[in-house]
């Protein structure tokens, strides 16, 4: 066992959720909510430096092992803490959302009578993810992957006397456990053929998947030998090296809501707001790219499986933007965007180009954070309305929220100039997310692997859409004049938290109806701004700052093998180069026409059956329900009335007992009957057999 | 500590001590005659003291037990009639078995503690069950290992047919026509095997260590094996149980009190696997590779089967019940799996079973006392009342759910990994279960523990109380570290698993 910060950066939030949350009742509110968001900060202030050496230092490779997990026969896995370029990139994205995340959830839920129990979760949620990430062995990975479903499942559920919010829950767990199903017959197939389910080696002689140094020695890995091999199942014989990278694609799909599996996440708003913007946008949700990311070099030999991976990264890219624009509730559309954005990770990794997958996946943590956040303000600024047909007009009262938030757009829709900015060692000028975004499109565009060109278009147009449903967005939020809601409202929160009425209460005194069309909403305290404006500084620099490392002339460096990385070639046609600039603009254009200058039309559109077919989200939900939930019930009736209670036991037990209850007849109890049964055969047994054996030994003549 | 109990015959100090303890508690009646009001808490004091003092001794035994030697260790030896001999001893197989039932017993004593009706007749039974659970794994003689093994069965039907629900005898009864049939054919299978080893020259044919020795060299030609391994499988098969002759457990679940439940499901049920483990794999192993498929397809077909069913069970313990068959088939895909990862992953799986499906029964009990209805539709909203036991109960249902770092992981991933390596699909299969598992799971905790209370009987319920706190603890702690440091118990069962595993694989044809 060995001990160093890198440990301590892993395990300090998992101390504070254990201390918060088991001794709540005799710490208080203050003192738990203190010490988990002063562990997050600790692991916070000591990732940095870990990614700041990776970027402009000479940060090398390292784990540190802590104690054996599982060692059966070559099944082997150990706790430990790996730290190299992919890691470190990930502790800055988990802890610096987690630290904002904790802050900002001080003034959230400010309010809420269980914040001892939240920020334990939160904590422990953080906790689960630095084990994932750190993690040098498929079992680490899987403990963190269902550490964080479980941490997810308990906060999407918080409000746990809201039936809505529980069945979230569940439906979040159960959706995730069947890409679970995948992950683990991954795991199984590549330890069937590699003998091994460690990534790289830790010692000389170890087996590993990925060839590593230890001790300035090198050391083989074994993913080429996955190339030789094959899975036999009777007649059909599949490449053991994409049976195993599609199968754990499968895990990837679950924990990363892609098509099929993606209806998990738009419910998982049920969750207190900062919960979706740490989870289920900046971290969690991510945690499938990552593995794909991590296991570049697997995919890199599975061609048909990265062939799958771009589909299904290309097609959640463009169905969850399509099912964007037309959703109702500001979290929605958020959580869609979010999907549609991890879609895009999913085609990158898919055309192998992993580091702007992992591009992406750093600065989507920054904006999609802040987005969430912002749209939490102005939850909490118009007393928990989520739906933006009875927003409008909170740009007045909400100057800050609305400021950040409009950052956040600009860099989610991926908003910059290509061409310019040369003397930087940049492609162009612009937030981060066109940095990311935009290398994606052209990385698809410049491949030749399956599905690229298909991902290409994909792509393009899903940030037309993309565009489109930002800016409704934004100006169904903030715009225009204040459209109160005719019903009763506060239904979202109102079975949740009891204690909510004092917070409600408090702020409807001080609010009577602007006059000039605003809305009657407060701006949110600075405890919950704060994080705002450092996640809006960061949706404006960490693009054009980090570009050299994950993308431009550094790149080299910066991965170091980590992840298969070629030098990209940047001699795309222009109009490669514009599209998503001209599709962008073209969104922001029919934004402002349908929702600034003819609201009309927007409401005679939301009356079509294109609109309600988007609406409903494509009816996936629905089919699901019929499909597999009532599919599960029947054949559980099936198997339990028809299997179990009419054949089995009308055949078996139920028969013979029928019978022999005639014969009993004469016995005067069957209550006591069978012991007296049971014991007398069991003692003619044992006597017939005593007799046997003593005869049997006078016949051996023994 | 070794020195201590060395020349001591500590296995059967451990497992007569429960015996002593329950002849102690016969001549107390005859001399009190149940007048004194506080007779039934003194036997309740006794029993727990007793059932301790065994875990204690068990401990003994423990530490004197090398798991490095993989023969039978702890030996004793007295030879009675023609041949047979009274032989005790364990490897690490055993050892490990034998553990769980002195590390649980304790606790079923504790959640006894409600039981009012003939409260002395309730403990003797117990401890005598105790004795003949202990002997079922020490016995090395394959006559006394019968008479544990089925002798066990009695006092578990007087438990559920008196102490037992309202359909009890049905329950009993049902439970009494399995284990009838299995053991009849078992019984034959003994003394044809015993026959023909003492045919075959064999000095101690009644030696299971003899037995298997005689067995490995090519004693049984592969065509008895296969009425041997069938006769000895319908014993085990009834009792671990699998589909389709696992229809008795819910029944038996269901009517039996609460203690009874939790031995049932944590050590009763694990005869079944040591019966495998025993006997199956290393005397028939040509007959078991002849039979993996049709057990792998059983243990497919118990773990999708009885997973569904679960999902629409109205009962709190018929859901447990339903889940436990599912968890067994994990057990039986890994027994006959026959590598390494799928032997361990079932020992393991069935000590972990042993814990979480134990700790699940007594959460049960827990709010059948106070509320006296399992039915699932009576509860909800518990963690506005009983935010301890929610928590708890949660717990328990992710180590159900096969959460990593519970200790319901490592058992299922390992058999899942030992049935890969030997056919995909049935891995596959029984991955299924993963995900069903969490949904039968989930929607139990979610209709008891969460929402709000609606049922007005619930609103004056308690929490944990002082006794419920300590039932809980050790089972809170051992799911834990066996999840997070499954090592320290894989490690102690390496010997036994490679032993079986060599036998296996060293006859595949």
């Amino acid at each position: 066992m060995q001990f160093s910060a890198e440990v301590l950066i892993v395990l300090a939030p998992l101390f504070a959720a254990a201390i918060a949350g088991l001794f709540q009742r005799y710490l208080g509110d203050k003192v738990a909510m203190g010490l988990t968001t002063a562990s997050v900060g600790l692991s916070l202030v000591l990732s940095w430096p870990i990614f700041i050496d990776f970027v402009w230092g000479d940060g090398q490779a390292r784990v540190t092992e802590l104690f054996s997990f599982i060692d059966v026969a070559g099944f082997t896995s150990t706790w430990s803490v790996r730290i190299d370029t992919m890691s470190a990139i990930m502790l800055v994205v988990v802890n610096t959302v987690s630290f904002l995340v904790h802050v900002y959830s001080i003034g959230y839920m400010a309010e809420d009578p269980h914040r001892a129990r939240f920020f334990s979760y939160l904590s422990f949620f953080t906790f689960a993810m630095l084990a994932l990430v750190t993690a040098n062995d498929f079992l680490q990975l899987f403990f963190g992957w269902e550490g964080v479903g479980v941490a997810s499942y308990l906060l999407i559920g918080f409000w746990f006397q809201k039936r809505s919010a529980n069945d979230a829950a569940i439906k979040a767990f159960v959706v995730n456990r069947i890409g679970d199903f995948g992950f683990a017959l991954g795991i199984m197939a590549c330890f069937t053929f590699l003998g091994t389910i460690k990534f790289f080696p830790t010692a000389a002689g170890d087996l590993a998947l990925f060839a590593g140094s230890v001790n300035g020695v090198e050391v083989a890995g074994q993913i080429e030998r996955l190339a030789h091999q094959a899975l036999v199942l009777g007649d059909v014989v599949l490449p053991a090296a994409e049976v195993t990278a599609f199968l754990l694609f499968i895990g990837a799909m679950g924990k990363s809501a892609q098509f099929f599996l993606h209806v998990w996440l738009p419910d998982a708003m049920e969750g207190p707001t900062p919960v979706s913007a740490l989870i289920h946008a900046a971290t969690m949700v991510t945690a499938g790219v990552f593995m794909v990311c991590r296991l570049g070099e697997l995919y890199h030999i599975a061609p048909l499986a990265s062939g799958f991976v771009t589909i299904v990264g290309a097609t959640t890219a463009l169905f969850a933007a399509t099912v964007g624009l037309a959703q109702n509730d500001i979290k929605r559309v958020v959580a869609y965007s979010t999907c549609s954005q991890l879609g895009y990770m999913f085609f990158a990794a898919g055309v192998g180009a992993y580091n702007a997958a992992m591009f992406h996946l750093f600065t989507h943590a920054f904006f999609k954070a802040l987005l969430f956040l912002g749209a939490g303000s102005v939850i909490h600024g118009l007393h928990h309305e989520q739906d933006m047909r009875y927003m409008g007009g909170v740009r007045k009262p909400m100057p800050i929220t609305w400021a950040m938030m409009t950052i956040g757009t600009f860099a989610l829709i991926g908003f910059g100039i290509p061409g310019i900015g040369a003397v930087f060692g940049l492609p162009g000028l612009g937030f981060a997310g066109f940095y990311s975004k935009d290398a994606i499109i052209e990385a698809a565009y410049g491949s030749h692997g399956i599905g690229a060109q298909f991902a290409f278009w994909c792509g393009v147009g899903a940030a037309l859409l993309t565009s489109f449903y930002s800016w409704r967005l934004a100006f169904m939020t903030f715009e225009g004049k204040f459209r109160p809601n005719p019903h009763a409202h506060h239904d979202d929160h109102a079975a949740g938290a009891h204690a909510d009425h004092g917070h409600d209460d408090h702020h409807h005194d001080g609010h009577a109806k602007p006059a000039d069309g605003s809305a009657p909403a407060h701006e949110s305290p600075w405890i919950m701004l704060a994080p705002l404006i450092v996640l809006a500084i960061g949706a404006v620099l960490a693009g054009a700052v980090f570009y050299p490392y994950f993308l431009g002339h550094h790149a080299g460096e910066f991965w170091d093998h980590v992840i298969p990385f070629h030098e990209g070639h940047h001699d795309f046609p222009t109009w490669v180069l514009w599209a998503p600039l001209i599709v962008t603009v073209t969104g922001f254009l029919l934004a402002i026409v349908f929702y600034l200058w003819k609201p009309g039309a927007s409401k005679a559109m939301a009356k079509g059956p294109v609109w309600a077919f988007l609406y409903n989200k494509w009816y996936f939900d629905e089919l699901y329900n019929f499909v597999f939930v009532k599919g599960a019930r029947a054949l559980g009736d099936l198997f339990w009335k028809w299997g179990d209670q009419k054949t089995i036991d009308g055949l078996g037990p139920d028969g013979v007992a029928a019978s022999s209850r005639f014969f009993s007849r004469n016995l005067r109890k069957v209550q006591t009957g069978f012991v007296y049964h049971y014991s007398f055969v069991m003692l003619i047994a044992a006597v017939a057999f005593g007799a046997y054996a003593i005869l049997a030994g006078i016949g051996g003549g023994q | 500590m070794s020195e201590i109990v060395a020349g001591w015959p500590i296995l059967s100090i451990l497992t007569f001590l429960p015996a002593a303890g329950a002849v102690l508690i016969l001549l107390s009646r005859m001399s009190a005659r149940g007048l004194n009001p506080g007779y039934d808490n003194g036997v309740k004091l006794l029993t727990l003291f007793f059932t301790i003092a065994t875990f204690v001794v068990s401990l003994f035994a423990f530490a004197a037990f090398d798991p490095a030697n993989p023969a039978f260790q702890l030996t004793e030896n007295i030879p009675w009639a023609f041949g047979a001999s009274y032989a005790m001893g364990v490897d690490t197989l055993a050892m490990s078995l034998v553990m769980l039932t002195t590390f649980l017993t304790p606790l079923c004593i504790l959640a006894s503690w409600v039981i009012e009706k003939q409260v002395s007749s309730y403990m003797v039974l117990f401890l005598l069950l105790e004795t003949l659970m202990i002997g079922v794994f020490c016995a090395q003689d394959i006559i006394l290992f019968y008479i544990f093994f089925e002798g066990g069965l009695i006092p578990m039907f007087i438990l559920i047919g008196v102490w037992g629900g309202e359909r009890r005898v049905y329950a009993a009864f049902k439970f009494f026509l399995y284990t009838l049939l299995g053991s009849l054919l078992m019984l034959v299978a003994i003394v044809a095997m015993v026959s023909m080893a003492r045919a075959a020259g064999i000095e101690n044919p009644f030696s299971i260590p003899a037995l298997t020795e005689f067995a490995q060299s090519g004693g049984f030609s592969p065509d008895i094996q296969i009425w041997l391994w069938l006769a000895f499988f319908a014993s085990f098969a009834v009792k671990m149980p699998m589909w389709p002759v696992h229809t008795w457990l819910p029944d038996a679940h269901v009517e039996a009190p609460t203690a009874a439940s939790v031995v049932l499901a944590a050590i009763l049920l694990k005869m079944g696997g040591y019966g495998f483990l025993r006997f199956s794999l290393p005397m028939f192993p040509d007959a078991s590779h002849f039979f993996t498929p049709f057990v792998f397809a059983l243990s497919v077909i118990a773990i999708v089967w009885a997973s569904l069913v679960a999902f629409r069970q109205l009962d709190m313990k018929k859901l447990i019940a339903y889940s436990s068959v599912a968890h067994m088939g994990f057990v039986t895909m890994g027994i006959f799996s026959g590598n390494e990862q799928g032997i361990q992953g079932a020992i393991f799986q069935m000590l972990s079973h042993g814990i979480i499906s134990g700790a699940l029964f007594l959460c049960v009990g827990v709010v059948y006392d106070r509320m006296h209805t399992r039915e699932i539709a009576f509860y909800g909203g518990l963690v506005n009342r009983m935010p301890v036991y929610a928590a708890i109960f949660l717990l328990f249902t992710m180590g159900n759910v096969g959460l990593p770092g519970t200790s319901g992981f490592p058992g299922e991933i390992l058999t899942m990994v030992g049935a890969f390596q030997v056919n995909a699909w049935v891995a596959a299969g029984a991955a299924l279960g993963v995900i069903l598992s969490a949904a039968y799971a989930l929607t139990l905790y979610r209709k008891v523990a969460f929402g709000v209370i609606e049922n007005p009987n619930l609103d004056g319920i308690t929490d944990l109380d002082t006794r419920e706190w300590v039932m809980f603890v050790p089972l809170v702690v051992a799911t834990l570290v066996m999840g997070l440091a499954p090592g320290y118990v894989l490690d102690f069962t390496q010997n036994s698993a490679e032993a079986i595993s060599a036998a296996f694989l060293g006859a595949r044809p």
